[in-house]
């Protein structure tokens, strides 16, 4: 029987409502629960795991004491075999990452986190990619593509990886800098890649030139993309699996997954660039800024890549911009964002624009 | 009514296939000696081994029989999936076909001795360039997507015959799934336009993406949502402003046969599905029909050979300079151009016309009663053509029940499932077309099963996730099937050795 295990964040998303833009650190917390705060992660952990026993598929459920899924289990009237010890009340970071490593000792087929971004990164740090995970959003900041887009989906997701089996796919874990955030400003960072299952909810998606798997489409955008790519011309890769395609694509198998690369004449020119060696690379010779949109929102600047900074895009150029999605990606997002942090360019830049979605093949998005 | 498909099976296994029955020696056939010994044949020309299955004919007659059994036919069942026009054809049709004047006749023969042949083809050009407002037709391709290939490569001869080289197709995403490959095959770039909150082209978005870069629009209308594309004069003038044609997709055109036509909505080129509109029975690979019709200022470009009449003969015109040449071997799929060509003169025009109205309100009526179903909505405001999708969202989020289960489940109620998941920009997609040969018992039947399949979905998901129980095979992993498909006895055989 599969092995499904459960952790819920506790105080995720309790900072929200109070206006605290988050909930990492103790003395968030604290400040929470002074504010008022409620628990809501609980509840909605609860939702997801209703729908998983709905579904009526077969799996062993193994999750953490009291508060972090033995209690959120027993609400949805499911069985769980417990493990770990917390101090109940005081759970923090290091708990999540603790659960996780246990879990995964144990042979996990798939991670239920619950939480918001804060403890999907906590997650990754202790198991990376090495058991798949899906996250149930119950957090403040969700920009990270591992999450379902509700609890029932979660429940449903799981539900037909355990009982049919999905594919598996990469996708951005991000946080978000609270106390930046806190002062109104704006720096998400790219922690890090989950492994998560999708479900190719339309099998017809084939039909139109895409293949319905993550892989193959980014490998045909990757082909499409290196025709178009000519001498003489700095192409500036942002971060993501996608633009990673591309590099891997030129045979270039040391590309920064989470950092920006600069690549030359098909080759690899310079690595985990900032924006200072950006701009030296791009100082009189002509360039192309090749992006994907970032974490569940859409966003193509101004999250994740803050390296490609209003000076960048600005000396690059508009026409000079090629946007990169799967099919799957667009139909997550809908629209694109951006933030790049000069509000002007951001006008500039928004209207329709075509994204690469497979070879051959593009989409006229809108920037909003 | 209740339903139970036929199971046939041996040893515990399906009906086998034809290969597996086979026992040497065995044949249905006796040809008669003395008349093969005079034959010779010249010894480089026969092969030594021919994997040919053998069986005796009542083998082959039950082996057939019990396979049409275990499945699915528009002669058996109601049949509503959307943008396939499975409606009922009329015998008279396939009887014609099958007359020795049609099927006995050979693509080599001399022109005299076919005149009644070239005759029907030059009279079905007629009527089909009449029913699109087009000026000629060209009656050759084997499929749809054939058509559209023949669209694609009359657009880029077009472009170029005028020192143009135009790079880039448009496509809005509610258009049917194979014009994104057919304008990649000819050479295009595919440009994908959303659509507008009313299910119609983005006009916005159109704007953003036409330039002297467009070599085409491919647009069907009514588009795939059975919407009519009311804003169709000014998508053309925009395109055509660029100096790029239109092209219609002929799928849906059962909603508006002798109602509107392509040419006076702007189009160049329209392709027809005969095998849809005009009456052949289709699935499963055809044979079908794609006839591509043109507006004057490509008929240059049309493929040889056409066929054209000096008021004494028909004759097959080769000598057009300008043509892109062949599409396929000989003429097309003679066989079909006979049905349309008999369809068309059985209804008459004002026929016709009843054909897009009634479809047209069969569509509806299975729209506005399935209003009362809860668990389904449409997601568009406003009359549909000839079909309408549904979308089974709100069940899904009520039960966990999901299109695809609804699908499934109709089969167990001796229906067709509908287009499921398509098109893509609905989700929980099902897609109706009930056709106008439904009658309204039938339409109720249909409306009643859905009802009810929302009911179970409320009280028994299981079953619903389960389904088809009532069928020869279960549910199949879709996944495998269109990923690792075994198309025949060689492959099947390659893969049972390793």
């Amino acid at each position: 029987m599969k092995k499904l295990c459960l952790i819920v964040n506790p105080i995720a998303g309790m900072g929200g409502r109070v206006g605290l833009k988050g909930t990492n650190g103790a003395d968030i917390v604290a400040k929470s629960l002074e504010l008022g705060a409620k628990p809501v992660s609980p509840v909605r952990a609860v939702e997801a795991l209703r729908v998983l026993k709905k579904s009526g598929a077969e799996f062993e459920l193994i999750t953490y004491p009291a508060e972090m899924g033995e209690l959120e289990a027993a609400e949805a009237g499911l069985k769980a075999r417990v493990i770990g010890n917390i101090a109940s009340g005081k759970t923090t970071a290091d708990d999540t990452k603790r659960a996780a490593k246990e879990m995964l000792e144990l042979g996990v087929d798939i991670i239920l986190v619950a939480g918001g971004d804060g403890t999907m990164s906590d997650v990754i740090e202790a198991i990376g990619t090495r058991a798949p995970i899906l996250g149930v959003p119950t957090g403040v900041k969700l920009h990270s593509a591992a999450f379902a887009n509700t609890p029932e989906v979660a429940g449903q997701v799981a539900a037909r990886f355990l009982s049919e089996g999905l594919p598996l796919q990469e996708a951005e874990v991000m946080d978000i800098d609270e106390d930046a955030y806190r002062e109104n400003r704006l720096v998400a960072k790219l922690r890090g890649y989950a492994i998560v299952p999708y479900e190719p909810v339309m099998m017809q998606t084939t039909k139109e030139g895409s293949t319905g798997f993550e892989l193959a489409d980014q490998k045909a955008i990757a082909r499409w993309t290196i025709e178009l790519m000519e001498r003489g011309r700095v192409y500036i890769l942002g971060p993501g699996t996608t633009t990673r395609a591309v590099a891997e694509e030129l045979g270039i198998y040391d590309s920064t997954l989470l950092g920006v690369d600069l690549i030359y004449d098909f080759k690899l020119f310079a690595r985990d660039a900032n924006e200072r060696q950006i701009l030296e690379a791009i100082d009189g010779k002509p360039a192309t800024i090749i992006v994907s949109p970032i974490g569940r929102q859409g966003f193509i600047f101004g999250r994740g890549n803050q390296q490609l900074s209003p000076a960048v895009i600005r000396k690059v150029g508009k026409k000079n911009i090629l946007v990169l999605a799967t099919p799957h990606k667009l139909s997550l997002t809908q629209t694109l964002k951006v933030d790049t942090g000069d509000p002007e360019l951001d006008d500039e830049l928004r209207g329709y624009i075509p994204i690469i979605t497979s070879y051959l093949q593009t989409h006229m998005v809108k920037i909003i | 009514m209740t339903y139970r498909q036929a199971r046939w099976t041996r040893e515990g296994c399906l009906e086998p296939l034809v290969f597996e029955l086979s026992r040497a020696g065995r044949k249905g056939t006796s040809l008669p000696p003395k008349v093969l010994a005079r034959i010779k044949i010249p010894d480089k020309l026969i092969r030594r081994s021919l994997e040919l299955p053998e069986l005796s004919e009542p083998e082959v007659v039950r082996h057939y029989t019990r396979l049409s059994q275990m499945n699915y036919g528009v002669d058996l069942v109601f049949y509503p999936i959307g943008s396939c026009t499975m409606k009922y054809n009329p015998k008279i049709c396939d009887e014609l076909a099958n007359a020795e004047e049609a099927a006995c006749i050979h693509p080599y023969q001399a022109e005299e001795t076919v005149q009644g042949a070239l005759e029907l083809m030059y009279r079905l050009e007629r009527y089909l360039a009449e029913i699109a407002g087009v000026s000629r037709v060209c009656l050759q391709p084997s499929a749809g997507a054939h058509g559209e290939l023949l669209g694609m490569l009359l657009v880029r001869a077009y472009h170029r015959s005028r020192g143009e080289t135009r790079t880039q197709v448009i496509v809005p995403d509610s258009a049917h799934g194979t014009n994104f490959a057919s304008a990649a095959m000819a050479g295009f770039n595919v440009v994908v336009i959303p659509s507008n909150n009313r299910g119609r082209v983005d006009l916005e978005a159109l704007k953003s993406a036409v330039s002297e870069k467009t070599a085409a629009l491919m647009l069907t209308n009514p588009n795939t949502l059975g919407l009519f594309e009311d804003e169709i004069l000014e998508i053309a003038g925009m395109v055509h402003e660029v100096g790029g044609l239109l092209y219609y997709d002929g799928a849906n055109m059962n909603g508006i046969l002798g109602k509107s036509r392509p040419g006076d909505m702007g189009f160049d080129i329209t392709h027809f599905n005969l095998h849809k509109t005009f009456s052949t029975p289709h699935g499963g690979g055809g044979p079908g029909a794609g006839p591509v019709g043109v507006v004057r200022k490509l008929e240059d470009f049309l493929p040889v050979p056409i066929i054209e009449y000096d008021r004494k003969r028909y004759y097959l015109d080769y000598d057009r300079p300008n043509s892109i040449g062949k599409i396929r071997s000989f003429y097309g799929n003679f066989g079909v151009l006979v049905k349309a060509y008999t369809y068309i003169l059985m209804m008459g025009a004002s026929g016709l016309e009843e054909v897009a109205e009634t479809a047209v309100v069969n569509a509806n009526y299975v729209m506005r009663k399935m209003a009362d179903v809860s668990g389904f909505e449409v997601e568009f405001d406003g009359p549909c053509k000839h079909e309408v999708v549904f979308s089974a969202e709100p069940l899904k989020r009520e039960t966990g029940v999901t299109a695809r289960d609804v699908a499934k489940r109709l089969l167990d109620y001796g229906m067709h499932a509908p287009t499921y998941y398509f098109p893509p920009i609905v989700p929980e997609a099902l897609m109706v077309e009930p056709t106008e040969t439904e009658t309204k018992e039938e339409l109720d039947r249909f409306i009643a099963a859905m009802r009810e399949i929302a009911e179970e979905a409320r009280l028994n998901p299981e079953k619903l996730r389960a389904a088809p129980t009532a069928t020869a095979i279960g549910r199949l992993d879709e996944v495998k099937a269109s990923r690792e498909p075994i198309l025949s006895w060689k492959m099947y055989r390659k893969l049972a050795k390793e």
